[in-house]
């Protein structure tokens, strides 16, 4: 047996190599990411300053800065606040429960594939933030229509990359459970269902996004609730600053769910490239 | 035909055409082939040769066109279906060691066990012990893709053992592999082999290889794929690297390769 006492050596350095790697990928963000951050803002203050802007226009970084933490203290700004995140989230989860579901399908059926494909296609093509309007009057001015153009919007993404996840599952790995006598469930559970996680998370990546700009869009057109809503009031008010700090709160909303997509990565498929370089 | 005669794997008119009626492909001409029980049975052939089919049909990845195919006496196929309790005297491995990235190696190897219902302790403890016959233990948490090429061919070779099948069906399951790998890895074949004392039959398109391991050859020629002829190879084992600048050994080399000019 001559190679079996060398591979714990062969073995142990890219591990190792890799570990450095992910190191300095992990430190490096946190130092040049706030100095661009701040760079930004000067700029942006220096510009304001010299070039004498209206705060109608664009108000200072600091007026910003201020008008937002008065906005935390605010329990009127949490409500809508809460109403953005419930109808994300409540719109994300219907399109996950749905887009999954017909994803597996669609891979696996071929001819419900062919019938419905140029029906998903042309969903696709369709600007549908123009929809937006029609949903609004079909379904309310309420909570009900946001969570539907959040659903609608994030769908899409979730569905495709389900059914690419599924189709893209190695014919080795198949032959391997087909050797083994597996049960169609087994198959699922064991190779099908882990092989397109990756594939399903990226979906679920972009499909968050989309499901807050859906819900944040909706809420401009109509209701009186919502992050959406409350930036239009802002803005109709002149309040250029307080129409800032909404902005700053959504994209911090954005970011938290983004990053928790990421962090499912971390926990759902550390097996997975994606999930090293992420976060 | 005595009962402890029985071949571990029997192979009567057995019969492959693929493709459509417009353009029909004849990848096995009938085909009758018995192996003995712990027979170490290499399938030589030029590509195109059928060899590859030949043992996926063994394996039950295919379905053979017509014939019939029975491992230890039972038949693998009846009509479409394919039989369990033959199914689970065959263990694969394929060219690519197709372990599942999600899975540590551990796991890859208790996978058929899992897919039986063994306890976890169970099923990992078997995926232990196997780890040690193929010499790779110490790496049970790991994640395939830190492992090398040779590492994951070994895990795979695990894997099919785990079940206890007595028959290893391999493809080509070094041929991903460089030269010094793989040499390393016939040897170790070689060990586990006799360790384990399972009917194995592999497939490969280097002669050296197959002259290093068989205990019979199958030269199979192509077009349609159908058996040219049959070589014991007298080698005692265990059969070390040396072995293959023996002048014996060469005269079987040149046999072969002689052979499979003529017929490519």
């Amino acid at each position: 047996m001559p190679d079996t006492a060398a591979p714990p050596v062969a073995a142990a350095p890219p591990a190792s190599l890799a570990r450095k790697r992910v190191t300095r990928d992990g430190v490096l963000p946190w130092i040049t990411t706030p100095v661009a951050l701040i760079a930004l803002v000067a700029i942006w203050e220096f510009y304001v300053v010299q070039f004498r802007v209206s705060p109608l226009i664009m108000p200072r970084p600091g007026d910003v800065w201020w008008a937002w933490v008065e906005m935390l203290q605010s329990p009127r700004a949490w409500h809508h606040t809460w109403m953005t995140v419930y109808a994300t989230l409540t719109g994300f989860a219907y399109a996950v429960v749905i887009g999954v579901g017909l994803g597996v399908v669609i891979a696996r059926v071929r001819w419900l594939e062919m019938t419905l494909n140029p029906f998903i296609v042309a969903t696709q093509v369709i600007p549908k933030v123009a929809l937006v309007p029609l949903f609004v009057l079909w379904f309310g001015f309420g909570i009900t229509s946001k969570v539907i153009v959040a659903a609608v919007l994030a769908f899409f993404p979730i569905l495709t990359n389900t059914a690419m996840g599924v189709k893209s599952i190695d014919e080795g790995h198949r032959d391997v459970m087909m050797s083994l006598n597996a049960t169609r469930w087994q198959v699922f559970r064991r190779l099908e269902f882990p092989s397109a996680l990756p594939f399903i998370l990226t979906g679920f990546e972009i499909g968050i996004v989309l499901a807050i700009i859906g819900a944040i869009v909706g809420e401009y057109l109509g209701g009186n609730a919502g992050l959406g809503h409350l930036l239009i009031a802002r803005l109709n008010a002149f309040e250029t600053a307080d129409m800032f700090a909404v902005l700053i709160h959504m994209s911090i909303l954005g970011f938290l769910f983004y990053f928790s997509i990421g962090a499912l990565r971390k926990i759902l498929i550390p097996w997975h490239a994606s999930a090293r370089l992420k976060v | 035909m005595a009962d402890q005669a029985q071949p571990a794997i029997a192979l009567r008119a057995i019969e492959k055409w693929y493709g459509t009626t417009d353009a029909p492909v004849h990848a096995l001409a009938p085909t009758d082939l018995a192996v003995p029980e712990r027979e170490f049975l290499v399938l030589l052939g030029p590509s195109g040769c059928g060899k590859t089919t030949m043992l996926r049909m063994i394996g039950g990845l295919i379905m053979p066109t017509s014939g019939e195919l029975l491992i230890e006496g039972r038949g693998l196929w009846r009509g479409a279906q394919r039989q369990g309790e033959a199914l689970s005297e065959l263990g694969m491995v394929f060219q690519d060691a197709n372990l599942f990235p999600w899975l540590t190696i551990e796991d890859n190897i208790a996978l058929p066990l899992e897919l039986k219902g063994w306890s976890r302790a169970k099923r990992i403890a078997r995926a232990h012990d196997l780890m040690r016959l193929t010499g790779i233990a110490g790496f049970e948490k790991r994640w395939p893709r830190e492992l090398s090429g040779g590492m994951r061919q070994r895990a795979a070779i695990a894997r099919a053992l785990s079940y206890d099948p007595r028959i290893l069906l391999m493809d080509e399951p070094f041929g991903a592999l460089d030269a010094m790998t793989r040499e390393a890895m016939n040897l170790e074949l070689q060990r586990i082999w006799m360790e384990t004392r399972k009917t194995v039959v592999l497939v490969t398109h280097s002669i050296a290889e197959a002259v290093f391991l068989a205990d019979r050859i199958v030269l199979l020629s192509p077009r349609p794929g159908r058996v040219d002829m049959i070589l014991e190879v007298p080698f005692p084992r265990p059969r070390t690297p040396d072995l293959q600048s023996a002048p014996e050994f060469q005269e079987i080399v040149r046999r072969l390769r002689r052979r499979l000019a003529e017929i490519s």
